[in-house]
């Protein structure tokens, strides 16, 4: 989902020495430094799953076993949230897709 | 209702006619029409200040979501034909569920249930209050389906985690 574009600089090759670049050319599309700022997975307490679903989900998506992927459901439950994974942003927003096809209320947060 | 696994299948028997209305009424439950069923069935992947990662979303998850959960409620449809033979007025029937449609049912049981309670915006205490009777009022009935939906999905999550009772032989 997420387009990554590292920052390019292109050189006039015809130029002198001191290799002027041309910011035209210069394309930019998302900060490296921001691309590299861990991101975390959250799942967000919802009344309506049930426990039973949100644990097998949690072993589905994330390969927890069950007793990991039951105590994060827990925490959901009595907390309202828990954080199931950080990293990446790409893969953390990959798990939060996968999430919501299984209609989780999940996000991703800069950590 | 008895309800059983029997080889590569999930049993549904003496499905009176109420409860077989009841899982006629799936995929219609799980329509995302009104606003409120939207929001939840389509939420935000971050916080509404992240502009960017919402704006991809809407354009390239929401698509694939919108198909995945579609598919689901198309498998429910088709394996709820059986319930729509000559025989659907006063006699008890049977259902059965292929096992490799269980992932189908389960997305569409969970669309239909968080539909249904995003449209009732029941409280707590309703959803607490696993006994009330569905004869009442639409909300009562409302209720009862959400519950009905939810006994389902344990139950076929139980079989697929393989955490179910030993399978009965068939007759």
């Amino acid at each position: 989902m997420s387009l990554i574009v590292s920052s390019t600089k292109v050189c006039d090759a015809r130029a002198s020495s001191s290799t002027v670049e041309d910011p035209a050319l210069e394309k930019e599309t998302r900060d490296q430094d921001e691309l590299d700022v861990p991101w975390q997975v959250v799942v967000h307490n919802d009344p309506i799953n049930l426990m039973s679903y949100v644990t097998m989900v949690f072993q589905r998506v994330f390969g927890y076993p069950r007793e990991r992927a039951e105590r994060h459901m827990l925490e959901v439950h009595h907390k309202g949230r828990s954080i199931l994974w950080s990293g990446m942003r790409e893969r953390a927003e990959l798990y939060v897709q996968q999430l919501h096809g299984y209609l989780l209320l999940a996000t991703i947060e800069r950590m | 209702m008895e309800i059983c696994r029997k080889g590569d299948e999930l049993e549904i028997s003496d499905l009176d006619p109420f409860l077989a209305e009841l899982l006629r009424q799936i995929p219609a439950s799980a329509e995302a029409e009104e606003s409120s069923v939207r929001q939840r069935l389509f939420s935000l992947p971050a916080d509404a200040s992240e502009k960017e990662i919402c704006a991809e979303w809407k354009l390239y998850v929401e698509p694939e979501l919108r198909s995945l959960f579609q598919t689901a409620t198309e498998t429910v449809t088709a394996d709820l034909e059986q319930l729509n033979g000559k025989e659907k007025s006063v006699r008890n029937c049977t259902l059965r569920i292929p096992t490799q449609h269980a992932d189908a049912w389960l997305n569409a049981l969970n669309q239909a249930r968080l539909a249904i309670a995003a449209k009732c915006n029941f409280t707590d205490g309703e959803l607490c209050d696993h006994y009330r009777s569905p004869i009442g009022s639409r909300r009562d009935l409302s209720l009862f389906q959400v519950n009905f939906y939810g006994f389902l999905q344990e139950f076929i999550l139980r079989e697929v985690s393989g955490d179910g009772p030993v399978e009965r032989q068939p007759d």
